[in-house]
């Protein structure tokens, strides 16, 4: 046991907790954003998936990590547009068109990696690290925060940037107005399809770009199925937080430093089963759902197609 | 917006609709309907329900688009093709069912509805909605969320909303069936000084007294069309008696006084009989979002009609709860027959003849999606003869059913019709018929004409006088005083959860009931 509190290993566990935290984070955002607008939605995790395949494809073929977060959000965008027409423009079932996304796309990205890779799973070189002056020279905490990709400071940023779109601006009236009310933005004059499609389309590229983050900065490959539950984290995460993008990241970096443990613990060689180990972020979603649940305040209209004149 | 008042000369149409006609599968909701909208008059738009008001609305608001005929907007043929085209022609539109966000502020709601892209402007709205609101002589709290102002208050902030976007024409949507009567009055207030203004106000509702009270002309719809028109010059010629047994006629094709003013039969209440319902001293424990009850101490005799008169929220639905069972009392007895019953469940009080009318129709009274037939016998589920061994007997219970729908004349498609699609004033006679079955001792009635258009009120109202006239106990809770005072025996007034006094219902018992309604002694 003495290895579990050296600094080294702790700077470790807090770095692998940012590393895992961002795409949900990023899910998160995404996903609250959605629902704030009165969709609920369920296909994040194959909008994740198709990000991460499509992002990581992008990071392979062009070595620039950059053009592979670009794909990847493109990727995520291309599902969401899917969803944003099937269920915000057409009004069909939230819940069966997200259940049918993220399945359709786990399939799908498993057969294209197996198409084009066959059974290799080719690595992306270790990701560049933005190393922030004197703040990453602080112990424990300087490496584990740090010292990360540019990517994770602008996720960061994006919290407080969505803070400031649904406090101060027309948008975030009318995003908050679609998911409460949108009878009301309608009369109004503001076209609640558009604001929710707006908000649709966000959450792709939001959720593609975590999951690019996942595969090419995270894991460094893609392998199928390699989201493993993490869009839906994310909507754990938006249900949790009330509508405020803070409570987001620290509902991110909670399950972040759950995941790190899993693999933390291992390293250290503590004798628990794996297995136990591996199920600590599902048993964080469990007491989160069951401490915090009832107080989730979800938008009035959330789930519901609008239509106009509907009674 | 470019129209002023200037180009709206008093006498000329703001809007017009010329042989409009719209359909919908089945119906035809606007049957070439003319009407002529101008500034500086209130147009009531009177009908029942199902007249084709709310249509009409849709149309000038946007929401549709007729069928056939047009709409002249400053004389110019003008499709309203969006309810952002009927704001941009100056059409502010108040709807029946509350148009804000209520997670907002007021401020916040005002300001829906501007271009995205910029910040929402706050300082400007202030400065104009300070200006508007002194002119209109009413206040609004700009900061306040939505959600903690009252009805009437939101009202207001509609209105305000209107005005702020430069209406030049105003809608009203059955706005007064949620206001207390003084909010009616005082909505009554605001619109004249609007129309003093220059403004346009089309005033929709089914009650011909406020027709009467703040018009200027009235157009009269029944099933879609247009019956009848009182322009201006009539309108001030007659007085209001006169007006309202005009508007009658032109509704119902015969001539009649105002059709709500029942005398009072006498009834021959068995006063030397024992008491079917005694309640002593009941109180239930407050909640966070209802009143509590305290010393509820009444007594009901066969054949009599007690009714609970008060100002809507004072412990009203918590005593009806409370009395049928659905809501747990702390102290105090209920007898029924001399039996104690306080004790008894829901299923059990049922059981011995006491039912509850509740006005919570589709919530809590009906399963939207089950049909007609299957909402009589909800309270009867698992029961002989409709089920035997848990299995539904489809036969006796359509029979049963054929004979309630014909016996309370509910007006259904089928009886395999969802109960939801019916009219409100249907849904009533459903409920009525299944509270009111064999083995019904003592029926509590709460609300049982709200949100129910003139011919069926009338209707729920003979059914409760028959009730009574059977020699069954009948509470009849009510926040329509007029309601109560052609209806009932006995009067009592209920105020923050408790009864603060009982007045037979006598010729004076209108300002007695007034004082105890507003904290004085009888």
């Amino acid at each position: 046991m003495t290895g579990l509190f050296s600094e080294v290993f702790l700077s470790a566990l807090l770095f692998g907790a940012v590393t895992a935290a961002i795409p949900l984070l990023l899910a998160g955002l995404g996903e609250q954003m959605s629902e704030k607008a009165g969709v609920l939605n369920i296909g994040i995790e194959g909008m994740m998936l198709a990000g991460a395949y499509l992002g990581f494809v992008g990071a392979f073929y062009s070595g620039s990590l950059w053009l592979g977060f670009l794909t990847g959000a493109a990727g995520g965008v291309a599902v969401a547009m899917i969803m944003a027409l099937l269920c915000v423009r057409i009004g069909l079932n939230q819940i069966v068109i997200g259940i049918a996304l993220t399945l359709g796309l786990e399939g799908l990205t498993a057969l294209l990696h197996h198409f084009q890779f066959s059974r290799s799973y080719p690595r992306l070189p270790a990701a560049d690290a933005t190393i922030i002056p004197l703040l990453s020279d602080i112990p424990v905490i300087g490496p584990a925060f740090f010292k990360h990709h540019l990517i994770v400071y602008l996720a960061v940023a994006l919290v407080f940037g969505m803070g400031y779109l649904y406090r101060r601006t027309q948008l975030g009236l009318n995003l908050q107005a679609a998911g409460d009310k949108p009878a009301a933005l309608d009369v109004a004059g503001i076209d609640v399809i558009r604001t929710r499609t707006i908000a649709v389309l966000t959450t792709g590229a939001l959720a593609g770009l975590g999951g690019a983050y996942l595969a090419n900065v995270g894991a460094g490959l893609f392998i199928p199925f390699i989201t493993n539950g993490a869009g839906f984290l994310g909507i754990v995460l938006a249900m949790l937080a009330r509508g405020r993008p803070v409570w987001v990241l620290f509902g991110a970096l909670l399950f972040g430093v759950c995941l790190s443990l899993t693999t933390a613990m291992q390293v250290a060689g503590i004798n628990i089963p794996t297995d136990v180990i591996q199920m600590l972020p599902f048993l964080a979603v469990m007491i989160m759902l069951v401490l915090f649940g009832r107080r989730a305040s979800l938008p009035a209209a959330l789930g519901i197609p609008y239509e106009r004149g509907a009674r | 917006m470019s129209g002023s008042f200037s180009s709206s000369v008093a006498g000329r149409d703001i809007v017009a609709l010329e042989g409009v006609t719209k359909r919908f599968p089945g119906i035809v909701a606007n049957d070439s309907v003319d009407l002529s909208i101008r500034p500086g008059e209130v147009h009531v738009l009177l009908g029942e329900n199902g007249a084709g008001k709310s249509t009409l609305i849709g149309m000038l608001s946007g929401l549709q688009q007729p069928d056939e005929g047009r709409i002249l907007v400053d004389g110019k043929p003008t499709p309203i093709t969006s309810p952002r085209h009927a704001l941009a022609l100056g059409i502010g539109t108040v709807f029946q069912h509350m148009m804000l966000v209520p997670t907002l502020t007021v401020a916040e709601n005002l300001l829906l509805g501007g271009p995205w892209w910029q910040r929402p402007r706050t300082e400007e709205l202030e400065a104009r909605v300070a200006e508007i609101t002194r002119r209109l002589g009413i206040t609004v709290k700009l900061h306040a969320k939505v959600s903690e102002l009252s009805l009437g208050e939101q009202q207001q902030v509609e209105i305000l909303r209107a005005m702020v976007r430069n209406s030049r024409l105003l809608i009203l949507d059955e706005s007064t069936s949620m206001l207390t009567p003084k909010g009616i009055d005082e909505l009554g207030a605001l619109m004249r000084r609007l129309v003093e203004q220059g403004l346009a106000i089309v005033f929709i509702t089914h009650k011909l007294k406020e027709a009467a009270a703040f018009g200027d002309r009235i157009s009269v719809l029944k099933l879609g069309r247009k019956v009848g028109e009182i322009p201006p010059e009539r309108f001030r010629a007659l007085g209001e008696q006169a007006i309202i047994s005009e508007i009658v006629e032109l509704m119902f094709g015969k001539q009649k006084d105002d059709p709500e003013a029942v005398e009072r039969p006498v009834r021959t209440v068995q006063a030397e009989a024992a008491p079917l319902l005694q309640v002593a001293d009941l109180a239930v424990a407050p909640t966070d979002n209802a009143p509590g009850l305290s010393s509820i101490s009444f007594d009901i005799r066969p054949g009599e009609i007690l009714g609970i008169a008060g100002i809507d929220g004072n412990g009203q639905k918590q005593l009806a709860e409370a009395l049928a069972g659905q809501r747990a009392a702390t102290g105090g007895s209920v007898r029924l027959e001399g039996v104690a019953i306080e004790a008894l469940s829901v299923g059990e009080r049922r059981r011995r003849g006491l039912r509850y009318l509740t006005d919570d129709r589709l919530g809590e009274g009906t399963v939207g999606t089950f049909p007609v037939s299957i909402n009589f016998f909800l309270k009867q589920v698992g029961a002989a003869p409709f089920w035997r061994h848990g299995v539904e007997q489809r036969g006796e219970i359509d029979e049963r059913a054929a004979q309630l729908v014909r016996e309370y004349d509910v007006r259904t498609p089928s009886l395999k019709t969802p109960v939801a699609r019916l009219s409100g004033g249907n849904i009533q006679k459903v409920l009525l018929a299944r509270e009111l079955a064999e083995g019904a001792k003592v029926v509590i009635f709460n609300k049982p004409t709200y949100g129910l258009d003139l011919a069926n009120t009338l209707a729920s109202r003979q059914r409760i006088r028959d009730t009574a006239a059977r020699g069954l106990a009948v509470l009849l809770i009510s926040t329509d005083l007029e309601e109560l005072l052609a209806m009932c025996d006995r009067l009592a007034v209920i105020a923050n959860g408790a009864l603060v006094g009982t007045v037979e219902n006598t010729d004076d018992a209108r300002t007695r009931i007034g004082r105890l309604m507003i904290g004085l002694a009888a």
